[in-house]
């Protein structure tokens, strides 16, 4: 039993962080009909961020992990007016080699700037021990996960349901062409989305460090994994994210501690099925 | 058994909504029929029913005798029954020439040949030239289809369908899109169809409705309202009604 | 059809003579390397190799339009076919090549009958899954494959009986050569028949390939199986000549190089998987020896540029730059 409570825990905190990375993927996959290959990038600029901050700079956790988020932000609203504007328009094959590009140089980036080795993220202490409940200890990491896992959902939420900003931007990955119509700024809906996403995805590469060890290879090396989130979960919709990110992280990390000789299989195999039966996601709409 | 197509009491419903109701008509050989009627009348689901991207609720559509209803969209082309798009979904970067000559390989059922050169038939090429020749496209023969003029690409398309040899051939919209001066190609195109064809053209522009047809069907929320010879329906009250009303409203 | 106008055109010839300057070149390129690096020619094999694996990939994409991130599915396939054959049945080179190709071309089968009806996201996810169940499934068959130690034990008899595979690899040269070169030949057959033309309807419409009777379904299932069996000719080709086969057969990034360096040199014309590949293994082996991660930054910079700018491929330049000048 104990065991199973901890695989369970592992495996919804292993669910948040593809979550946390994946979401702002799928949102801008599915508003501009655009293939990104690049995303987990941002995810490895928080984490490299707040190493460089944190284990060189000496500077505390929290202020590494803010200043390193502000930072992914800040280039990835150029990066989305220069680069990925015009890929926008290109094929789905010229998207794909193109985001593939981008993808590489920011390896080649990071290794330039810190190295080809693992680069640590210093935890505060506080998140090393564990937590009682009573019946049971649990990572205190772990449950921090969770926790933010959960808060960006419900932020996410609360920002699509309640804002303008999410009005809009319901409108616009529902018609692009209407939502334009009725003068939506798409272009501006989708800079603001875009730099989102990879703000996101910058903190759930800090916060998943422990799960999805950062180096420079970090974007090639699990590139498949957010991409298979995305299409699961259904293009652009926020809650197909969650449900196929918690569904796969469970999953995984399930067989992981059962069956330790097949690796991903299991992974794999239910992705096949899944889209076999619905291609275009759980909760994404056909075509 | 009669030859052409017969349609028995066609329903169609999405859901709750009724789009066809009850429709009975035939098409014969050498027909030349247009289907009118305002927007939303149900014009487009009755085409796709004919051709099988629907499926009608009820009713039923005969070529021949034969029951098409089970029979795939790509199954009824090979039956004998193809439409022309309202957009011209052509293959814009082949040659006009590799366009005609693919449907003839297709019609043909030679598609899955790999030992065999696509240009290397002369019966399929002389075939080709023919319709080249019959649509005016033989200068253009060797251009992709993507430089060429709307209206050129409007003839390619009837050329496209026609090499699919259908006995019913479906025209949706043939002068959509094509600027008034060159609609005049369009219609002598449709003159020069073969004489035992059946043809449906499913069209707004009333001018060239009642320049090729020669009886006329009017179809009004999704139910034939009344079928007659082009001056029966230029006379009838209710089309005028129906006209006049539309450009009102 | 009438069969009064069989007078109209002569039939042509399948190859035509003058189409074949192209396959001349490579021909004679490929001797004179032989000559020129006599000390290079494993790597020199590997390069043709890999140009057999791109042009499976051109078959899919170039002329299909279907794009997939998972041809290293069909190459590990006929790879370990090919290592398996000739550990435990016969160690002839040319029915060890049957096996890569039959292999391959059965796994495209079943696996496109699922990918087939998929499309952009989702296809790409499907191809790329595809070859990480059958990684996983290499790796945990270790009586059979190895698992991650790899298939070893790899020996070939002499090919045809004649020529015998030597450590410097001359024979396994020649022999790679050999099957490319074919391979071109075959596929310019195909490219150039009914079904390559239909290959170029689907990716220009399918939607219009459906309306002119075509099962673009069992269409492209079909093009893939062809595509499947080069992939693991090319599988096979490694596997003999390497005497070796490892789970890395079945590396994403062998896909994704695979799908890099074909439009590099240019998708859907054949030589541009030539190029393509010829420029980027030579790039690689030249600058990764310096420095791997700068490599990257290379390679990265090369794909953006072709993207952007020379939509086509490096084949396409001649054309985007005399453009460029005329405007």
């Amino acid at each position: 039993m104990g065991t199973l409570l901890n695989i369970l825990v592992d495996g919804v905190a292993y669910g948040m962080i593809l979550f946390m990375i994946s979401v702002g993927l799928s949102v801008t996959m599915g508003l501009m009909r655009v293939i990104n290959l690049a995303h987990g990038g941002f995810a490895m600029l928080g984490g490299a961020g707040v190493h460089y901050l944190g284990a060189r700079l000496g500077l505390p956790f929290v202020p590494a992990a803010l200043l390193a988020i502000g930072a992914v932000v800040a280039l990835a609203v150029p990066m989305e007016r220069v680069l990925y504007r015009p890929i926008y328009r290109m094929g789905e094959l010229q998207q794909v080699l193109a985001t593939i590009g981008i993808t590489f140089l920011m390896i080649a980036s990071v290794n330039l700037w810190l190295g080809s080795t693992l680069l640590a993220i210093p935890l505060p202490d506080a998140w090393s021990g564990t937590v009682d409940l009573g019946f049971r200890s649990l990572p205190m990491h772990r449950l921090i996960v969770i926790g933010a896992g959960l808060a960006t959902a419900l932020g996410l939420w609360a920002l699509i349901d309640r804002t303008g900003y999410g009005i809009r931007l319901r409108a616009a990955v529902d018609n692009r062409a209407t939502a334009s119509a009725l003068g939506i700024d798409t272009g501006r809906i989708f800079a603001i989305t875009f730099a989102l996403g990879a703000g996101l995805a910058a903190f759930g590469g800090i916060l998943g460090a422990e799960l999805l060890p950062v180096d420079a290879y970090y974007p090639l090396r699990y590139m498949v994994h957010f991409l298979i989130v995305v299409a699961v979960g259904g293009m652009g919709s926020i809650t197909g994210s969650f449900l196929a990110a918690l569904g796969l992280g469970i999953l995984d990390t399930t067989a992981r501690y059962m069956v330790p000789d097949f690796g991903t299989i299991f992974f794999f195999l239910v992705t096949i099925l899944v889209l076999a039966l619905r291609p275009q996601g759980l909760l994404g709409r056909a075509a | 058994m009669s030859a052409g197509l017969e349609v028995r009491g066609l329903n169609k419903a999405f859901g709750g909504l009724t789009v066809s109701k009850n429709i009975t008509l035939d098409l014969r050989p050498g027909d030349r029929k247009a289907l009118i009627g305002p927007n939303g009348a149900g014009k487009t689901t009755f085409a796709n029913l004919i051709t099988g991207i629907d499926r009608p609720t009820s009713g039923e559509i005969r070529l021949d005798g034969r029951d098409l209803r089970p029979l795939s969209a790509a199954r009824r082309v090979r039956a004998g029954v193809a439409k022309t798009f309202q957009i011209t979904t052509l293959f814009k970067r082949l040659t006009v020439r590799e366009n005609l000559r693919l449907a003839v390989l297709e019609r043909e059922r030679r598609g899955l040949r790999m030992f065999a050169r696509a240009d290397g038939d002369p019966a399929v090429e002389h075939e080709v030239a023919a319709l080249l020749d019959q649509f005016g496209l033989l200068r253009h023969a060797d251009a992709p289809v993507e430089s060429l003029a709307y209206g050129q690409q409007r003839l390619i398309e009837l050329a496209l369908t026609l090499a699919l040899r259908p006995r019913i051939l479906i025209l949706d919209e043939p002068a959509a899109g094509v600027p008034s001066s060159e609609s005049h190609l369009i219609v002598e195109a449709i003159e020069r169809l073969p004489s035992d064809l059946a043809v449906l053209i499913i069209e707004h522009d009333m001018k060239l409705v009642f320049q090729v047809a020669r009886s006329i069907i009017v179809l009004v929320a999704g139910a034939i309202l009344t079928e007659g010879t082009p001056s029966q329906i230029a006379a009838d009250p209710r089309v005028r009604e129906l006209y006049l009303g539309a450009a009102h409203g | 059809m009438s069969s009064s106008a069989s007078d109209v055109a002569p039939r042509r010839p399948l190859l035509a003579g003058r189409g074949l300057l192209w396959e001349a070149v490579i021909l004679a390129v490929g001797v004179g390397l032989f000559f020129l690096f006599p000390y290079d020619l494993g790597f020199l094999s590997r390069i043709l190799i890999m140009i057999v694996f791109v042009l499976s990939l051109d078959l899919v994409l170039g002329y299909a339009g279907v794009a997939t991130l998972g041809q290293a599915a069909m190459y590990g396939t006929g790879a370990y076919a090919a290592g398996l054959i000739a550990i435990h049945v016969t160690a002839s080179p040319l029915l060890g090549l049957a096996a890569g190709a039959v292999a391959g071309a059965g796994i495209a089968f079943v696996s496109g009958l699922v990918l087939m009806r998929a499309h952009g996201l989702t296809l790409l996810m499907l191809s790329i899954a595809v070859a990480q169940v059958l990684q996983e499934v290499a790796n945990k068959a270790r009586p059979l494959t190895g698992g991650a130690d790899g298939l070893r034990g790899i020996r070939m008899d002499p090919i045809l009986g004649l020529w015998e595979f030597d450590f410097i690899g001359r024979a396994g040269y020649w022999y790679v050569l050999t099957v490319l070169i074919l391979v071109l030949l075959f596929l310019k057959v195909v490219v150039n028949s009914p079904l390559g033309l239909s290959a170029r309807g689907i990716q220009e419409s399918p939607e219009r390939m459906r309306a002119i009777g075509t099962p673009v379904y069992w269409r492209l299932v079909w093009i893939y199986t062809i595509a499947g069996g080069i992939a693991g000719v090319a599988g096979a080709l490694a596997a003999q000549v390497t005497a070796l086969v490892s789970l890395e057969v079945f590396n994403f990034d062998h896909s994704a190089e695979a799908l890099i360096m074909l439009v590099l040199g240019g998708a859907g014309r054949l030589y541009g998987a030539v190029v393509g590949v010829a420029i980027f293994m030579l790039v690689e082996h030249v600058a990764a020896a310096v420095d791997p991660f700068n490599w990257l930054f290379l390679i990265g910079a090369l794909v953006l540029a072709v993207v952007f700018f020379v939509p086509a491929g490096l084949l396409g330049l001649p054309k985007a730059l005399t453009g460029l000048v005329r405007r």
